[in-house]
């Protein structure tokens, strides 16, 4: 280096870095539960930097409660009002469960873009990513739920009490949360984000149209009722209907939980398999 | 001390020389110490292209190491073995003595990568993402937010510490990047083509981190497609193509793996070149080579001592000569004598993403 000054620079920062260097100090490596909070905050965080990803969560019910409730909404339930009543739990079961899918593609995006790298190489339980992940994305659907639920009181949905919905809130981020299982398996298993963006949208697509978020399926063909009755999101939004009309549906929500359950027990252990042996 | 000569069944170059003179190799190797990383006929395919097909390493403790060539010869893969992110096809490879594949926990709490996608998180903040790696270090929350406040300082962030890391610069990103590596001081660094992508002034930086690095202790593997790069930093350098290491050794034992020197001369007049030409291969015993450059000549010389005299016949023949020099081959100049084709060139065999 043939410029003084440039020198004098280059000695200064050797001088802060090798003090940085030579602070020598070696922590106790945190436990599985500890690295799984710090990834949670790192999802708290990316909320607060990057709120576009709860666009969704405002756009979803903006257009699919405006074009249902005044667009088909006298032709299904005889008035809009009547409508509105029966569609608010759909649609908010149906958003959240929509945005499930950002979990995946968050996972993947990791890969995709290398800071993957870097906590896979770090010496922590190698599921922690994924758990604290889930843990924050939890905060995620809660906060998406709030949404929903003002937007629907202000375009005059009225619940029957709020430990209803409190409860109604519950149980759907404890389903969204065992769905995002799924997400997790694929987010591990496809190449690129939009790959799995696209997989995880039409399968929620599929799920929450083939249900009775819109329509009361005593109005569909024979088979498609038999077909509605199956998907689990049908007794989720009639879990959450009940509840918010101010009643307890324990069969449905005892039908849930065993299908949370099955979902966890079948994705978790294959996205840990996935997440050891990627790479 | 000195180069090793493992046994290469795929005809690397035998970098003989110096290897038995003391003093010859670089850096403190003490004898009984373990190398930091040992791999013996590591293999890594994707689908039937085997990105690396056996690779041979031994990395003193302290060292400097380089890998060099071109894109595609399979540095990236080798890292990512040696750093747990990708299990080997065959082969195996030792950090510290740990096993990469059975003992990866224990290779982790030694080694930090700065992988060639800088590894930070473009949607938090400088700041929170160094916090996030002392976090997951086991640093408590206050002294995450101390080691990253100290760190930034030391990497000239501070400023931006509260930027979103997306907003960041490749440069500031790369230190970003490297200062997450490291947050506990590791053994051993893996850096991938660190500088590649910097402007002139982050490469110097990161150099100096380098060599700060280096001076604490640590070892440092790092990877290249610059050869001056590799030249400035390395203590000791491995050439890489298709897979394979194809020559090992210090700068200067590659240099003279290719010849003792080599002889640059540049004519007044291009047109006098060719006349030059054939007075020089007379007089030093060797091939001449005609550069691009339509006034330059080049040649290998094994003897030194006949280079005055040759030089002396060009002005009898009525050849100005412009300007000359007589030194060590440029690194560039060792990788088309070992492979057959500049080090610069692109192939993309290497699939990254995986």
């Amino acid at each position: 280096m043939n410029d003084p000054a440039g020198a004098a620079r280059t000695t200064v920062a050797e001088d802060a870095l090798r003090s940085a260097l030579s602070s020598g100090e070696r922590p106790e490596r945190p436990n599985a539960l500890s690295a799984s909070l710090t990834f949670g905050w790192r999802a708290l965080l990316k909320i607060k930097h990057v709120p576009e990803q709860l666009f969704d969560a405002v756009f979803n019910p903006i257009i699919f409660t405006l074009m249902f409730t005044y667009l088909l909404g006298g032709a299904i339930a005889g008035s809009s009002g009547a409508y509105l009543q029966f569609l608010i739990p759909g649609i908010l079961v149906q958003t959240v469960l929509l945005i499930t899918a950002y979990t995946g593609i968050n996972l993947n995006t990791d890969f995709d873009k290398g800071v993957a790298d870097r906590f896979r190489s770090l010496p922590i339980w190698r599921p922690s990513v994924i758990v604290g992940a889930l843990l924050g994305d939890m905060a995620r659907y809660t906060l998406a739920s709030a949404i929903v639920l003002a937007l629907g009181l202000v375009l005059g949905f009225r619940p029957d009490g709020v430990a209803g919905v409190l409860l109604s809130v519950a149980l759907l981020v404890v389903f969204a949360f065992s769905v995002s299982w799924i997400w997790t398996a694929l987010g591990l298993l496809l190449r690129t984000p939009t790959s799995v963006q696209w997989v995880s949208v039409l399968i929620m697509f599929v799920l929450t149209f083939v249900s009775n978020v819109f329509v009361d399926p005593k109005t569909m063909p024979a088979w498609l009722e038999t077909a509605v009755g199956y998907n689990p999101v049908t007794h989720l939004v009639s879990a959450v209907r009940d509840l918010m009309a101010g009643t307890v549906p324990v069969e449905h929500i005892a039908w849930l939980l065993v299908g949370c359950a099955v979902l966890v027990a079948v994705f978790a252990p294959i996205t840990m398999r996935l997440n050891r042996i990627k790479g | 001390m000195g180069i090793r000569k493992p046994d290469h069944p795929d005809g690397t170059t035998d970098l003989g020389p110096g290897s038995g003179e003391a003093g010859s190799g670089p850096g403190p190797r003490g004898r009984r110490r373990e190398p930091a990383v040992f791999a013996e006929e590591l293999v890594y395919r994707f689908g039937q292209n085997e990105a690396v097909a056996g690779v041979d390493l031994e990395i003193a403790p302290g060292e400097i190491f380089g890998f060099l060539g071109p894109n595609g010869a399979g540095k990236t893969t080798t890292i990512r073995m040696l750093a747990t992110l990708l299990r080997p096809h065959s082969g195996t490879a030792r950090v510290f003595d740990h096993d990469v594949v059975r003992e990866s926990d224990a290779v982790r709490a030694r080694v930090s990568l700065t992988g060639q996608f800088a590894s930070v998180d473009e949607d938090l903040t400088g700041f929170e993402n160094l916090v996030l790696v002392a976090r997951l270090l086991g640093y408590s929350r206050k002294g995450a937010k101390r080691r990253a406040g100290e760190l930034l300082g030391a990497f000239g962030l501070s400023e931006a510490a509260r930027r979103l890391a997306r907003t960041y610069s490749g440069g500031m990103r790369r230190r970003l990047d490297i200062a997450a590596s490291i947050v506990v001081t590791p053994d051993l660094l893996f850096l991938d083509e660190p500088t590649t992508g910097l402007d002139p002034g982050s490469r110097n930086q990161v150099w100096d981190i380098v060599r700060s690095m280096s001076a604490g202790g640590a070892t440092v593997l790092l990877t290249t497609q610059y050869l001056d790069e590799a030249d400035r930093l390395a203590d000791r350098i491995a050439v890489i193509d298709e897979g394979r290491v194809i020559a090992e050794g210090t700068p200067g034992e590659l240099k003279d793996s290719v010849g003792s020197g080599v002889l640059r001369i540049r004519l007044r007049k291009p047109e006098a070149r060719s006349e030059a030409r054939r007075v020089l291969s007379r007089e030093l015993g060797v091939a001449v080579e005609t550069p691009a450059e339509p006034v330059a000549l080049l040649a290998r010389v094994s003897d030194a001592e006949r280079v005055p005299e040759a030089l002396a016949e060009l002005p009898r023949a009525g050849i100005a000569v412009s300007d000359f020099s007589l030194g060590q081959p440029s690194l560039d100049e060792v990788f088309l004598a070992l492979t057959g084709h500049p080090a610069e060139q692109q192939t993309d065999k290497e699939e990254e993403a995986v």
